[in-house]
């Protein structure tokens, strides 16, 4: 037994060094910080921050091309370093263990579930044969996955990515280590699942007395789980401290950025605000901003709309009535009828002209589906969408030219959404070539307008995307959407592959372009904290139906439906003090 | 839109780090992926090897008539071959005669001319070829692609040696029918990669939000999904180069090729060189290195570019 002033994980000015095609690149740089025996700490930053490979130098399992350059890993006061391959081996597992990030990808996919605790157990010499099996199945009853000695003879795919997650857990405490590494361990998993799950890891590392090194992007997230927070900036461990002193007095710049910028802990400011009075939170609101309009702008961009379709009234821009879309599935054998698969079933919703109506669900909830029929990109089965008053989705080219000037999507993952064989200029100009818009004088003139309006800054126009960083091409493909100006932007996971600070960056730009613009937005996004943030309307759709809808505040404050209420109450952060209460 | 959008206050306090992460090193910057191809390649050892081996051959093939010593077809020592006898390397004829009073050396290097053109040629009426298909297949879906598919999969399903030497049989013994049945063999294999990365890169978001802006279908296949598909078909070009050369010397080797005994081909060198093993194993060895070593620069140079091209280890 350690005496309380020994921590049994203690990192000492560690640096970890990469060599990269570039020669050599220093990822962690003098990072500092314990963990005491029992204890839940979070490590905080964004991606290329270096908490995971933090974690990773700390089990020895870092890339081929990195190494610990600097510095000390003491695990119960001794150094990994000094312990060499066996040695570490011994020490996983037993004093460490680990929960991976993506459920999908690490469980062998041609082994039984139960066979590979039973491996890990007899690895470690916890237990063999008949004993080690048995120890399996209740490891996995430990980890709250129902029929567990069933389970325990099937194979990853027939797991869903919660069970997949749970055999993890079991799996990382199947030899009680002292210390279990959570690298995001339900960052890959819908919001509802991942409460659940961590709830489950909570329980069991407390009961256990097991520490816990949490690795997350979401402060709100580590807050709600850990005692004590450590932020991660380029490297470095900006900011060590209480996650209740974290979260009222930050001292560091960056930790006060994130603050601001977590999509969970900005709506519970504004919910928090709400139910106080306090107008404190009005910087979280995104909406508040279009109230401001100053008045000149607003005449412009009534003018604007006005001239962009010809109808200008109240009408709602886009009806959505009794929309449903069934997908045939290939069949089992080469004779038997294909399987139907009901993804949106019986949808209807409208959009008012100038405000934001977000679809929020998990995944296989069919918001997607519901996005690529508003881009008309798939047709509808039955039911009708109307645009401007007239229907999408004709044989007409010149009218589906038309709409598709009208109405232009933003997509999740912006490595994807661009050409990569495309400069950026190339990108943003090419909808102009398209629809004969000007000489390339102006069409050069309008796509560096254009990247003013993104806040991007001309030199990177020669640029490919691959050179571009994740916020930086989002702002591209926003660019690209607005060159037609358009009536309607559909969303479709916009800022859910971004950082927490890029996200609310982009999120703000949103907002101010639709007040500067007088656009609609379609947004779709299984993140309710970002929807909280941006939308006037919210439908939540549970598969493929809309289960619930109506103002953001209503459904927010006054949720009618269990599954919503269960969704929101899995936006973390429920319980936390955020220092609004006193002011 | 706004006429000067620099007076708009749209930079709010963290907008600055809109350029967030670190800016790729100055070198990249504006390089299209070639041109970060061509400089990975420069540091791996492997395709500096292949690209070397594949640079020489060709200067040898199109500098033929200025570093052979003799004709193509010239016999210089025809007077000093006797049936048990054939002359080894002399300061004369550095690598010694054929069989047929032939100078090897500059038979040689006839023959690099001989294999460059044929598996210039096929290769490149294979990728024509399986490239139209794969890209109406990959463009049109639906049924076209099934029947085109089925047909590709009717090329398969013969040995392409087999296929290669019925269609010699039926065009006759040419270089010609060495050449297309080299390149009709290569076909079905063009074609499957180019459909199979077509239909990969439509399904990308890039192409939907293409077709989100109200291009033509035309437009969207020709200048996004096309172009981002000829990556692995290029690499796949090279690496078939160096089955060609081999494929052309199997089809030399089995008489195949048509020309006379003495036209300089290192297949058919090769062939010819079966009778002489005892008496001069270098007339076997020669050739059969030549052919070898061409093999495996361009094979060394396709793997070196295939890793070069990888998307998923393209630098951000």
């Amino acid at each position: 037994m350690t005496t309380v002033a020994d921590p049994l994980l203690s990192i000492r000015d560690l640096e970890v060094t990469f060599t990269t095609e570039e020669g050599p690149t220093t990822a962690v740089r003098g990072a500092r910080f314990d963990v005491m025996a029992g204890e839940t700490v979070a490590v905080v930053g964004e991606s290329g921050s270096g908490k995971s490979t933090t974690a990773m130098a700390v089990i020895g399992l870092l890339a081929q091309n990195g190494r610990v350059s600097g510095g000390q890993v003491l695990v119960d006061g001794h150094d990994v370093a000094t312990l060499g391959g066996a040695g570490m081996a011994r020490m996983r597992g037993r004093v460490i263990g680990m929960v991976p990030q993506d459920p999908m990808s690490n469980l062998n996919p041609v082994a039984r579930v139960g066979d590979q605790i039973v491996e890990a157990l007899e690895d470690n010499g916890v237990a063999r044969g008949g004993a080690a099996r048995r120890r399996a199945v209740e490891l996995l009853e430990e980890a709250g996955l129902p029929d567990a000695a069933r389970r325990a003879g099937q194979y990853p795919h027939e797991f869903s990515g919660g069970m997949r997650q749970r055999a993890l857990i079991a799996m990382g405490l199947s030899c009680r280590p002292r210390l279990l590494i959570a690298d995001e361990p339900t960052s890959a998993l819908d919001v509802t699942v991942q409460r659940t799950i961590l709830d489950r890891l909570e329980a069991l590392t407390t009961d256990l007395g097991t520490a816990v090194l949490l690795i997350t992007h979401d402060l709100g997230l580590a807050a709600e789980r850990a005692a004590k927070i450590v932020v991660m900036y380029r490297g470095e461990v900006v900011e060590v401290g209480p996650a209740a002193q974290l979260l009222t007095d930050p001292q560091h710049e960056y930790t006060r950025r994130l603050l601001a910028a977590a999509p969970s802990l900005a709506s519970r400011r504004i919910q928090l605000a709400r139910r106080l009075g306090a107008t404190s939170a009005v910087g979280d609101d995104l909406l508040a901003m279009s109230a401001e309009t100053p008045t000149d702008e607003k005449a412009a961009v009534d003018a604007r709309a006005g001239e962009a379709s010809t109808e200008h009234d109240d009408s709602p821009i886009v009806e959505v009535k009794d929309v449903s879309k069934v997908f045939s599935l290939r069949g089992s054998s080469l004779f038997s009828r294909g399987q139907r698969f009901t993804a949106v079933d019986g949808v209807s919703f409208q959009i008012p002209r100038g405000k934001t109506v977000a679809i929020v669900g998990e995944s296989g909830s069919g918001k997607s589906t519901v996005a690529r029929m508003m881009l008309d990109l798939i047709p509808p089965t039955s039911g009708e969408i109307t645009f401007n008053g007239r229907a999408v989705g004709g044989t007409d080219r010149a009218a589906e030219v038309r709409f598709r000037r009208q109405v232009q999507p933003i997509f999740q993952d912006p490595y994807a959404s661009l050409d990569p064989l495309y400069t950026i200029h190339r990108t943003i100009e090419e909808p102009l070539r398209a629809h004969r818009f000007g000489t390339a004088a102006e069409r050069r003139d309008r796509v560096h307008a254009l990247m003013a309006d993104v806040a991007l800054p001309l030199d990177l126009l020669g640029r490919y995307p691959a050179e571009l960083s994740g916020g930086q091409r989002q702002r591209v493909a926003i660019a690209r959407a607005l060159a037609l100006n358009p009536d309607l932007v559909v969303c479709d996971e916009a800022v859910s592959a971004l950082d927490v600070i890029v996200q609310s960056q982009i999120l703000h730009l949103l907002a101010d372009l639709q007040h500067r613009l007088g656009l609609s937005y379609l947004f779709i996004s299984h993140d309710l904290a970002v929807v909280r943030q941006i939308a006037d309307h919210v439908c939540v759709m549970e598969r493929g139906r809309i289960v619930e809808q109506g103002t953001v505040d209503d459904v927010f404050d006054r949720p009618q439906q269990e599954y919503t209420r269960v969704l929101l109450d899995a936006i973390p952060g429920r319980d936390l003090q955020l220092g609004l209460e006193a002011g | 839109m706004s006429t000067d959008p620099s007076a708009q206050p749209l930079l709010h306090a963290t907008a600055g780090a809109a350029t967030g992460s670190p800016g790729p090193s100055g070198r990249d910057a504006g390089a299209s992926i070639w041109r970060v191809a061509v400089r990975r390649l420069r540091r791996n050892p492997g395709a500096i090897l292949g690209g070397v081996i594949v640079l020489v051959f060709v200067l040898v093939a199109l500098l033929a008539p200025v570093l052979a010593a003799y004709g193509p077809e010239a016999l210089p020592g025809r007077a000093e071959i006797r049936p048990t006898y054939i002359p080894g390397p002399s300061s004369e004829y550095p690598l010694g005669l054929d069989r047929y009073g032939g100078d090897l050396l500059s038979k040689l290097i006839w023959g690099a001319r001989a294999s460059l053109l044929i598996g210039v040629l096929s290769t490149l009426l294979g990728l024509l070829g399986g490239a139209l298909l794969g890209l109406v297949a990959g463009a049109f879906g639906g049924w076209v692609d099934s029947a085109t598919m089925r047909l590709v999969d009717l090329m398969l399903s013969v040995p392409s040696l087999l296929l290669a030497v019925s269609i010699a049989a039926v065009i006759g013994q040419s270089s010609t029918a060495v050449i297309i049945a080299i390149g009709v063999v290569q076909v079905p294999i063009f074609a499957r990669l180019l459909r199979g990365t077509m239909l990969a890169q439509r399904g990308q978001d890039y192409v939907l939000a293409a077709r989100s802006l109200g291009l033509s279908r035309r437009t969207v296949t020709m200048s996004h999904v096309l172009p981002n598909s000829l990556g692995p078909v290029i690499v796949q070009a090279t690496l078939m180069l160096a089955t060609a050369v081999i494929e052309a010397a199997a089809l030399s080797f089995l008489g195949l090729g048509g020309g006379s005994p003495t036209t300089p081909e290192w297949g058919r060198m090769l062939t010819a060189a079966q009778n002489e093993l005892e008496v001069a194993a270098r007339l076997a060895l020669l050739p059969g290195a030549c052919i070898a070593v061409t093999a495996l620069g361009f094979t060394l140079f396709g793997e070196a570019l295939r890793e070069a091209l990888d998307p998923k280890t393209r630098k951000r």
